[in-house]
């Protein structure tokens, strides 16, 4: 989330796509309420289903799954056809003036540089005009230059007109036209729209411009960096944002720092291809800028006294990845034979998928597994699932029990970005271990095999710090401190990212934490746990001291990063001047002499009368928020493109109907692709989740499993009587890759939707079963139907759209 | 009480929590809660803590007595983001909590076996350590074929994460990168 769950409060307007909150974050939920109760805030709700969300909506409107850039693209049509932008935001906030250069251009569903041998793009034809002399972009904030982002953008989006995103989308097009005007009045500097979303986005060969398509619609509309605005992606689990934050993840190193790749010999071809480079005079580009100290001081924490001025600071210890190493990588890499062991931690493959019954197939072809869980689950067991035969399996497996997050403290960090401390409050059960405890032993012991009998370059593993009290038992709170990072010279923890070196003399775990646990004031016990800002409790008990804004902040409840930063790229929420755009919201504002409010995402004494004054977006190097970007894979606007598997050609361009950057596995694997047509399989499936639930480990909780007993299929009323099958039947849903038997749910919830002039049925599949657990079954993992296929940017399995047929058993 | 619904219960319940005094019942819900409630707590040890599932962040009050036992976990009312408030899922925390489904050994489960053996951390680890010493020395690869510096371990990955402390999450990418394993991803994407 660019702002936090309790900000949802301050919108006049939230838009959600891909997303049933209601259902799936219901105690978060209650900030679209008080929205909506508060300040007569309206809800726009766009699913497929009519959902929990749904029923409280101010407007329903249901769209096919994976649709949802038209959907936007519309939006932005229609916001641009009728002047409706925040013109001054637009202008000087954006890079709407910028000018691309000749060459760039879109035809027939594709942009220029497309290589369809490669299935990639050469995206150099997306750059800017750039002057010569000065090396930034030219510009004209005229914005009439056809060559300008806002003419190309709106020439790029005229394709979609209602008549469009009705054939599209199939919401019928005087419901879009009532959507549309609701949001055309968010452009109003004193009206502000939030867009929220989850993995309805994210799961689909075009998750990334799903999510981007919204993106350039909020910053159109001013939306961006305002208090009750931006982009809030809900996630799904307690800490996959501080493990995402941590560089679980890789393509990453910690604080988003770009992963090395092969041919950077030194950290200066690494800053020079990972870094962004400065396209207008005003652009502080502070990331770019910073970006060497930040990773120098990462491999200062790290490789410690190994990391030396003269070896780059052990930057050839990084390993550099050959190519995408992203979850279907590690399974296609298995079906290759390439994988030889697989750690899993808290998270089951077999369950998860796509595929489960390729992933079966990959577990089967590993030397070994560890899965460490408190929990037996689907991938410790999987030699076991139905089907398989474990006396022709050959991989080891080892289950090792470990504890649960009451069992340790440490923090987790919320969708908002919000890192909260949490105490162990239970001893580990039984002979349960820490999982970094497990990690650590195990490190230690590889480490001294290769002390012992040598082996494969082992410097980079001799070298990794792990100076601890107790090397085998890290405390967390040691680590914690670790993240925030150290000036080596006087041994003091760094209070800002701001104060980072890249000589050497300053070590930090993650940048983007540097300030979470500074020096403290007095150095007794109850001062370093003090320090821990993570820790604070000042919370709603008071809120007239500990919300002084009253926009629900809560500054000394916990900490956020960075910085403690509540709403990041705030300083768009200021006109030029340096005023809020609406004086009863504001994010942050000049007094004359300094930024006050939120911690100011901006120098705090820049006057923004100074003719040098940065521009506000202060993370990348046009200085703006990006309507025209050369950083995606796919395109420099989001373009609607069909999932992998749909049930009509695309409707704008047939020939270029799915994505074309979309990664397909098993092709590329040379083996035969698994995909369905719409002939054999005629109704859209997508998955989802149910409040009761999450993901697997709930099947091991009386209660829950208590309140939702039984896997199932949802059902639309009309198919339903078509097939003869009504609510308790059991069914057999099958795809190109598996089938799933369970009761059907036949409901109004689901409804045909007319697309391509042809009416399709879309059916909804909760993902929460398997074959361990309270209640299990033989066929009810709803992975076995999804698709091994990449997005043509995060390489994220499109699990929210595909191709089934259903039958009554 | 045949005459009140269970519905009616709650909702008068829920009045007596929020300090109304005499209610429907005739008496005074809230002084009968609050005994309740110190009943429930008294002598108790308080700690603080995060519910576990999705990405909310509801803060939780957890109770524990002097044997360590946990005997209830409540939403916190202090947290800004949930005031207190739980889901189906964080009200009943404390069963997943006492789950007695955990797993209670180190199991070990060898090729083409249709059961498990239960052997010790020591064993385990121990044959671990082999088993990655052995993937990384035959899958590193230190130069690649244009000649590039990439000292990387191909025939390894690690996935997971989500419901690790952000320490410990920070701590397995540094620990996996020291391996060399380029092949590392949690729940972001799936």
């Amino acid at each position: 989330m660019t702002n936090h769950w309790r900000d949802l409060k301050n919108a006049d307007l939230i838009l959600i796509n891909g997303a049933n909150p209601a259902e799936a974050h219901p105690v978060g939920f209650q900030w679209f309420m008080r929205a909506k109760l508060d300040r007569g805030a309206k809800i726009v709700h766009a699913d497929p289903r009519f959902t929990r969300t749904s029923a409280v909506a101010d407007k329903y409107v249901r769209i096919r799954v994976g649709t949802d850039v038209a959907y936007f693209g519309g939006l932005i049509n229609y916001v641009l056809q009728n002047d409706r932008h925040q013109v001054e935001y637009v202008r000087n906030f954006t890079n709407a003036a910028w000018l691309v250069k000749d060459g760039y251009g879109f035809k027939d569903g594709l942009f220029t540089g497309y290589d369809p041998a490669k299935r990639t793009y050469d995206t150099s034809t997306w750059n800017y005009d750039t002057d010569p002399a000065t090396g930034y972009a030219k510009t004209d904030y005229t914005l009439q230059d056809p060559r300008s982002v806002f003419q190309l953008m709106k020439q790029h989006y005229s394709r979609y007109t209602p008549d469009v995103v009705e054939s599209i989308t199939g919401i019928p097009k005087d419901q879009f036209l009532q959507v549309a005007a609701m949001v055309g009045e968010m452009g109003r500097p004193d009206r502000v729209m939030s867009i929220v979303y989850a993995v309805g986005l994210t799961h689909h060969t075009t998750g990334g411009q799903l999510i981007r398509s919204a993106a350039q619609l909020q910053l159109l509309l001013g939306n961006m960096g305002m208090p009750g605005g931006g982009m809030n992606a809900e996630r799904g689990h307690a800490n996959i944002q501080g493990n995402t934050d941590h560089a679980i993840s890789w393509d990453i190193l910690p604080g988003y720092l770009k992963i090395p790749a092969p041919g950077q010999k030194n950290l200066d071809d690494y800053v020079a291809q990972s870094a962004a480079k400065k396209t207008h005079p005003n652009s502080w580009n502070f990331f770019g800028i910073n970006y060497r100290k930040f990773m120098v001081s990462t491999l200062k924490a790290w490789y410690g006294d190994a990391a030396t001025k003269d070896n780059e600071f052990a930057f050839d210890f990084v390993p550099k990845p050959a190519s995408n190493a992203s979850w279907i990588t590690i399974y296609d890499q298995a079906l290759r034979g390439k994988m030889q062991g697989v750690i899993l931690s808290g998270m089951t493959a077999t369950s998860i998928g796509p595929d489960s019954n390729q992933v079966l197939q990959a577990l089967s072809k590993l030397k070994w597994l560890v899965v460490m869980d408190p929990f037996p689950t689907t991938s410790s067991e999987f030699w076991r699932a139905p089907g398989l035969d474990a006396s022709q399996i050959d991989t080891e497996v080892f289950m090792l029990p470990t504890t649960h997050w009451i069992e340790k403290d440490g923090s987790f960090v919320n969708s908002g970005r919000w890192v909260q401390w949490k105490d162990q409050v239970l001893q580990p059960h039984g002979s349960a271990r820490h999982d970094h405890w497990v990690l650590a032993d195990l490190f230690d012991r590889v480490k001294k095999l290769y002390q012992a009998k040598g082996g494969k370059f082992p410097d980079p593993l001799l070298a990794l710090t792990t100076k601890y009290q107790d090397p085998l038992k890290p405390q967390l709170d040691e680590i914690a401190q670790e993240i925030n990072g150290f000036d080596l010279t006087t041994g003091k923890r760094m209070a800002t990212f701001a104060n980072l070196k890249d000589d050497g003399t300053t070590a930090a775990g993650d940048w983007i934490y540097t300030g979470s646990y500074p020096d403290p004031s007095a150095p007794t016990a109850a001062g370093r746990a003090s320090a821990n800002l993570s820790r604070r409790r000042d919370g709603v008990r008071d809120p007239a001291h500990n919300d002084p804004t009253g926009l629900g902040f809560y500054p000394n409840w916990a900490w956020s990063w960075p910085l403690n930063r509540r709403v990041m790229y705030n300083r768009a929420s200021a006109d030029l001047t340096g005023q809020p755009w609406d004086p009863t919201r504001p994010g942050i504002k000049w007094n004359g002499t300094t930024w006050v409010g939120d911690v100011p995402d901006y120098p705090p004494t820049m006057n923004p009368a100074d003719p040098a004054a940065y521009l506000p977006f202060i993370m990348n190097g046009e200085g703006t928020g990006r309507l025209f970007s050369s950083s995606m894979a796919d395109g420099p606007f989001a373009e609607h493109y069909e999932p992998i598997e749909s049930p009509i050609p695309n409707p704008l361009h047939p020939t270029n109907s799915t994505d074309p950057v979309a990664f397909l596995y098993d092709q590329a694997a040379g083996r035969p692709n698994r995909f369905g047509t719409v002939q054999d399989f005629p109704y859209v499936a997508t998955s989802y989740r149910l409040t009761e639930h999450e993901h697997y480990v709930t099947q091991h909780v009386p209660l829950l499993v208590g309140l939702q007993p039984d896997p199932f299929v949802e059902i639309p009323f009309e198919l339903g009587e078509h097939l003869g099958i009504k609510s308790g039947d059991k069914v057999r849903v099958r795809s190109q890759r598996g089938k799933l038997e369970v009761l059907a749910l036949v409901t109004k919830r689901l409804g045909p939707v007319t697309v391509g002039g042809k009416k399709v049925y879309q059916v909804g599949i909760p993902i929460h079963w398997g074959f361990v657990g309270i209640k299990k079954g033989d066929h009810w993992l709803a992975n076995a139907l999804t698709p091994f296929v990449g997005d043509a940017n995060a390489r994220t399995p499109e699990f929210k759209a595909f191709l089934v047929n259903v039958e009554k058993m | 009480m045949s005459a009140i619904s269970r519905r009616d219960f709650l909702k008068i319940g829920a009045a007596g929590a929020g300090g109304v005094g005499l209610s429907a019942l005739g008496f005074d819900l809230a002084q009968a809660y609050q005994v309740k409630q110190n009943l429930r707590i008294a002598g108790a040890r308080e700690s603080h803590s995060v519910c576990p599932y999705c990405a909310v962040g509801c803060s939780l009050v957890a109770y524990t007595n002097d044997a360590g036992n946990l005997l209830q976990i409540e939403g916190d009312p202090d947290s800004p983001v949930n005031e207190g408030r739980l889901c189906p899922k964080g009200a009943s925390a404390m069963q997943l909590a006492t789950s007695a489904n955990r797993v209670e050994d180190v199991l070990y489960r060898a090729p083409k076996a249709t059961g498990w053996t239960k052997i010790s951390w020591d064993e385990a680890l121990n044959m671990l350590a082999q088993r990655v010493k052995d993937t990384r020395d035959s899958s590193f690869v230190t130069t690649d074929a244009n000649g590039n510096t990439v000292n990387r371990t191909e025939g390894m990955a690690f996935a997971g994460g989500a419901a690790f402390s952000s320490e410990e999450g920070y701590f397995t990418t540094k620990v996996m990168r020291g391996l060399g394993l380029v092949h590392l991803e949690q729940q972001a994407r799936v």
